[in-house]
């Protein structure tokens, strides 16, 4: 059975929630008690009807001010598939949590209020999805009930929205508008009655069709490894394998793979998972390599075949989304951690800020803060072995960590 | 939900909790298991037993005994671990208690579910475990849902919602300053249905109270809770026999059975797939309040 992520964002009381809310409720997926929590917080909220984002709410803070902070995951099955939505805050403030629910999904569900249209807010979605190319876009205009489910209204939404695509630099591979009222439920699993004009799939139908993008699988072949397993017991005394998860493309048994740094090589003996012996890895899959010859090769190092590696950097320019309340200050060292090789990296240069309403760049702007996103060259104390990341995203991108307070200060993506 | 239907278990979920296994043995130095003798701890030591084949598990397990779990789990917990060659730590919320770090709560709701998060924080401190992984996924309750995959505790114990680490595709930053502690969660992502068919697929042993059996109960707020001698109880309630299951396994204050007569991994799959009520609507220490849950975790408890 395939999971698919998605990432949800909306702007404040777009319904967000709410539609997840739906979506759960619509495939069965909320217990009973849960049900009667929700219908006694209701109450308790002085509402008529059950408040269906109640649901992921989850932290005092949140159900107090009605919005969501934190990213949320919310999961649910049907025969087909299991589903696992990050449901991001769709404030400003919390672009590093938009941008951390996207990293991981395949589907970007973006929410416009049929009485708004497009905000700026939405540009700033949009941004992100771009920025991580992700590959599926779900535009789903929403609260048609409060517009009386006008077609009119509908199309003049995507015709703007069309205008956006056009001026932006990424070109998602598949693109889908469904009109729907998460309230109602219009639209969410069922398709609507209501808005007969539209003679689409419902949002569930859409999710439940959409084709895997095994794209990672074709990439070159990259294997960062994380540990070497060295049992040392009479059974396997000479055991030495590399493990990890594949991170793009496949290996087969016998493939001729070059070790990075050291760029010593030698041939794939086994692949292995637990006590099975496979012949093939493919992206993601975590398993253990032998080798046919001793060569250097341990934590940080990263297997690739030898036809084609990625280049040895030393000093790369990239994409950053700053995540820290401390702003970036050029000159200073870092920690990159590229996949799970941690090296020493020091900011060069800011290059520009980009004003992610606008997707224009501010050349006169040289300050990173929280939630901005621009672009930096790195130099590094040890070259990564990264690929660009419009190339290979699974390979191309790359965290920072500050050394003296350990947080997360930034993500970014290697041009 | 569907009856009949057999979902598979999806593969990327212990190709993801593997991933993350290694990450733990790699990034720190006395990384423990919390165990808890239940079937996601129980799922927790088999993906550990995969992660690392065929070397050893590289971390050992540290159970908190409340004094007040079922002997079954008892009993099963030390079977796992010899058969497997396990390392177990044991440590006491008795000896909390007789310390006078901890008080007995009383009255009829009387738990030591609250006290474990003492004797945990103790535990870590004395063994210097620097991460602990923890079997909690983010479906079971919804402040769970907000948690990450390496959490930061400060010397405290503390879960922090606000200051919680971007956890960006799989890189996982599990730096800390000395007195911190990290609580892991591999399986964050499956929910109690992935754990059942893991458990089948893999064809995993686990405690007998988790299958259909007849036990003393007493019916207490339209729950069924296990008759022992740790309970108390109100002269009103009254035990009787009934065939029951644990859908759940805590303490034996705590945890609420289930009416069934599944006997069986496949029924009770079935059963699940049918359930109306969640598994954590089983668990009377969610009950306290909206925010138990969250409350909880920023004390400490995992």
């Amino acid at each position: 059975m395939e999971v698919l992520r998605i990432t949800t964002s909306g702007s404040v009381d777009d319904g967000k929630s709410t539609l997840i809310g739906r979506l759960l409720y619509d495939t069965h997926s909320i217990p009973q008690d849960k049900m009667e929590a929700l219908h006694a917080a209701s109450k308790r909220k002085g509402l008529d009807f059950t408040d269906l984002s109640l649901l992921t709410d989850g932290l005092v803070a949140e159900r107090e001010q009605g919005i969501t902070i934190d990213v949320a995951h919310i999961y649910f099955s049907t025969p087909t598939r299991k589903y696992i939505i990050a449901d991001t805050p769709g404030h400003i403030e919390y672009t590093r949590n938009m941008v951390t629910g996207a990293s991981t999904a395949q589907v970007s569900l973006i929410l416009i209020d049929a009485r708004k249209g497009i905000v700026e807010q939405t540009y700033r979605h949009f941004f992100i999805a771009s920025l991580l190319r992700i590959p599926h876009l779900v535009i789903c205009v929403n609260k048609m009930d409060l517009v009386e489910y006008s077609e009119a209204r509908f199309n003049q939404i995507v015709e703007d929205f069309q205008l956006l695509l056009t001026s932006a630099g990424y070109k998602a591979p598949s693109i889908k508008f469904i009109p729907i009222s998460s309230l109602y439920g219009e639209n969410v699993a069922a398709r609507s009655s209501k808005i007969a004009w539209y003679q689409g799939d419902s949002l569930l139908e859409y999710l439940e069709q959409i084709t895997f993008d095994h794209a990672d699988n074709e990439h070159p072949a990259r294997f960062p490894v994380q540990s070497v397993i060295r049992p040392r017991t009479e059974a396997f005394h000479d055991f030495r394998g590399f493990a990890g998860k594949v991170a793009s493309g496949h290996f087969n048994v016998g493939d001729e793979i070059i070790s990075l740094p050291s760029q010593q090589k030698s041939r794939i003996k086994t692949i292995e998972k637990f006590d099975t012996q496979l012949s093939t890895a493919a992206a993601r899959e975590s398993v253990v390599i032998t080798l046919e010859d001793e060569i250097d090769t341990s934590r940080g190092s990263m297997l690739s075949k030898a036809e084609n590696p990625p280049a040895l950097l030393k000093e790369i320019s990239a994409q950053v989304c700053w995540m820290d309340q401390q702003k970036l200050v050029p000159g200073k060292t870092y920690l990159l951690q590229h996949g799970i090789n941690r090296v020493k990296a020091k900011v060069q240069l800011i290059q520009h800020v980009i004003d992610v309403t606008s997707n224009k760049v501010l050349e006169d702007k040289k300050e990173l803060g929280l939630n901005d996103i621009g672009k930096i060259t790195l130099k590094m104390a040890q070259p990564i072995f990264a690929d660009p990341y419009a190339a290979n995203p699974a390979n191309g991108a790359f965290i920072l960590v500050d050394e003296f307070s350990n947080a997360t200060v930034a993500v970014g993506f290697v041009e | 939900m569907t009856n009949k239907i057999q979902w598979e278990f999806p593969q990327a979920l212990e190709d993801e909790a593997i991933y993350i296994l290694r990450e733990t043995a790699a990034q720190f130095e006395r990384p423990a298991i919390l165990f808890s003798g239940g079937k996601d701890s129980i799922t927790i030591v088999r993906l550990a037993q995969k992660a690392f084949y065929p070397a050893k598990v590289p971390f050992p397990l540290l159970h908190v005994d409340t004094g007040h779990n079922f002997p079954e789990t008892i009993q099963f917990r030390d079977w796992l671990v010899e058969s497997l060659g396990l390392d177990l730590r044991v440590r006491y919320v008795q000896d909390s208690i007789n310390q006078g770090k901890v008080q007995e709560e009383t009255g009829k709701y009387a738990s030591r579910n609250a006290l474990q998060t003492v004797t945990l924080l103790d535990a870590i401190e004395e063994l210097k475990f620097d991460a602990c992984i923890g079997g909690a996924r983010r479906d079971e309750e919804k402040a769970r849902a907000k948690e990450r995959v390496f959490s930061v505790r400060d010397e405290f114990g503390q879960w922090n919602a606000k200051m919680q680490r971007p956890e960006m595709f799989d890189m996982l930053n599990g730096k800390i300053h000395l007195g911190e502690n990290v609580r892991v969660f591999p399986i964050s992502n499956w929910t109690e249905l992935d754990v059942w068919n893991y458990i089948r697929r893999e064809k995993l042993e686990i405690p007998s109270i988790y299958f259909s059996h007849e036990r003393e109960i007493i019916e207490r707020d339209g729950m069924y809770w296990p008759a022992s001698p740790f309970l108390n109880t109100t002269e009103d309630e009254t035990p009787f026999r009934q065939k029951v299951r644990f859908r759940t396994v805590g303490d034996m204050t705590c945890t609420a059975a289930v009416i069934s007569e599944a006997d069986k991994l496949e029924d009770i799959i079935s059963e699940i797939l049918e359930a109306k009520i969640s598994e954590r609507g089983a668990r009377i220490d969610d009950k306290r309040s909206e925010a138990a849950m969250e409350k909880r975790k920023q004390a400490g408890y995992f």
